[in-house]
């Protein structure tokens, strides 16, 4: 900091485009959860009861359910989710790495609600979301590549199961092998020593983020995993997606009009 | 508006999808072009003065555009005007003007790397994300008539349905 600056906070706040935030917030992308929970202020604080919605890896809250404006947000990022002892019922905290890291208190008004946020919130990250999608894309290449109808049985170690829930919670279903309770799988982005800084300052590696541990090696890039199987293959994925994107459209379309009979 | 900005902070020590050093130029009139370490970090894009370890800002990447401009060089463009006139959005989302705040402005060494970089950005959003998994999940259920989303519990989720996509 300068010198003969007065003492305090060291660091300037970090900009942020927060109108970009604020319109994430309030946009029509698909809400993935929204409800009213009771939020603590502090550790010696009182709760809140604020409306909360979850968007992606964002978690907005609300002065109420018709606020133009968030209040605040979370961006759930490197977190867990657990259950907490508190005088409040149906609580449960977001709990972030680090040692002055931040944990949010928070309460739903039911089990239900507390669950469901409980997993939503669990399975927020994109980080998961990422897993999850090159997962998929490794099994499209697999079905397609290999032949044949059956769905490849993914590699244990490799499949992005959600943070482990509270026991408390029923576990997830996830491989029909797999051991119930769902084993605790170990957070994504808590390395225990910080890759090399490479211009001396910044750690900035370029690695794929992938688990740590014995497991077999990241999904290989982008490009090169579209096998040939057709015209379209030669096409950047975005266009591909576009061209499937239509597809889609036009199954959406039946599928909605199909759905008439309940 | 509040944020967990020292998560934020510690977001942007993890491994980057991409990092470079790149020119830079801020939305404000009167904006010089700047040497900063660029690095992509899920939805958001992190920008750092080449010798400090702290980021200088944050983009968060969501329902942005990404735009070609000179050779070599490409925008990032917030979109969202929620508190202007029809008219007026409707100059701005069609291109006819430009909302000179919302446009931050980077050069690359060269051309490869600019369609890198636009290639990466155009990708590292939630929603870009989320489509590509409703994409591969009705992709894998043609091929094999299963749910792939099955094993991992989350098949029933909303967020990963069909009428999850918007045009």
């Amino acid at each position: 900091m300068a010198p003969g600056s007065p003492p305090g906070p060291a660091i300037a706040t970090m900009k942020l485009n927060e109108r970009s935030l604020a319109f994430y917030a309030t946009c029509d992308a698909p809400v993935d959860n929204a409800g009213f929970l009771y939020k603590k202020g502090g550790r010696h604080a009182a709760y809140h009861r604020r409306w909360f919605v979850l968007r992606g890896n964002m978690l907005f809250y609300f002065e109420d359910a018709a606020s133009r404006e968030p209040v605040g947000v979370i961006i759930l990022e490197g977190c867990t989710v657990e259950l907490v002892e508190a005088a409040e019922e149906f609580a449960f905290a977001v709990r972030f790495a680090g040692t002055r890291a931040r944990t949010y208190v928070l309460a739903a008004e039911s089990q239900d609600a507390m669950e469901g946020w409980v997993k939503a919130l669990s399975r927020a990250s994109f980080d998961y979301l990422r897993l999850v999608v090159r997962e998929l894309e490794q099994q499209l290449a697999a079905v397609r590549g290999g032949g044949g109808m059956a769905l490849p049985q993914p590699q244990p170690q490799s499949l992005p199961l959600p943070p482990s829930l509270p026991s408390a919670l029923a576990p997830v279903p996830s491989l029909p092998s797999a051991p119930a309770p769902v084993p605790a799988l170990p957070l994504p982005r808590r390395p225990s020593a910080l890759p090399p800084k490479e211009n001396g300052c910044a750690v900035w590696s370029t690695e794929a983020t992938f688990r740590p541990g014995p497991e077999p090696p990241p999904p290989p890039p982008r490009r090169r995993a579209s096998a040939p199987h057709g015209p379209l293959d030669m096409a950047p994925f975005a266009r591909l997606h576009e061209c499937y994107g239509q597809e889609i459209r036009a199954l959406r379309g039946q599928w909605l009009s199909s759905r008439v009979q309940p | 508006m509040r944020y967990n900005e020292k998560e934020l902070q510690a977001l942007s020590r993890q491994p980057a999808e991409m990092a470079a050093e790149l020119g830079m130029r801020g939305p404000k009139k009167g904006s010089v072009l700047k040497r900063r370490l660029v690095k992509l970090v899920v939805n958001f894009l992190f920008y750092f003065r080449t010798d400090e370890a702290e980021p200088v800002g944050a983009l968060l990447l969501e329902r942005c555009r990404v735009v070609r401009e000179e050779p070599g060089t490409f925008s990032i463009i917030e979109t969202g005007f929620r508190h202007i006139g029809q008219a007026a959005l409707e100059l701005l989302t069609s291109g006819f003007i430009e909302d000179p705040e919302r446009k931050y402005h980077f050069e690359c060494s060269s051309e490869e790397q600019c369609q890198e970089w636009m290639e990466a950005l155009r990708r590292a959003s939630y929603e870009f994300m989320r489509r590509s998994l409703i994409f591969y999940r009705n992709e894998i259920r043609k091929v094999t008539g299963k749910d792939p989303l099955e094993q991992f519990g989350i098949s029933e989720e909303a967020r990963f349905q069909l009428s999850g996509l918007q045009a």
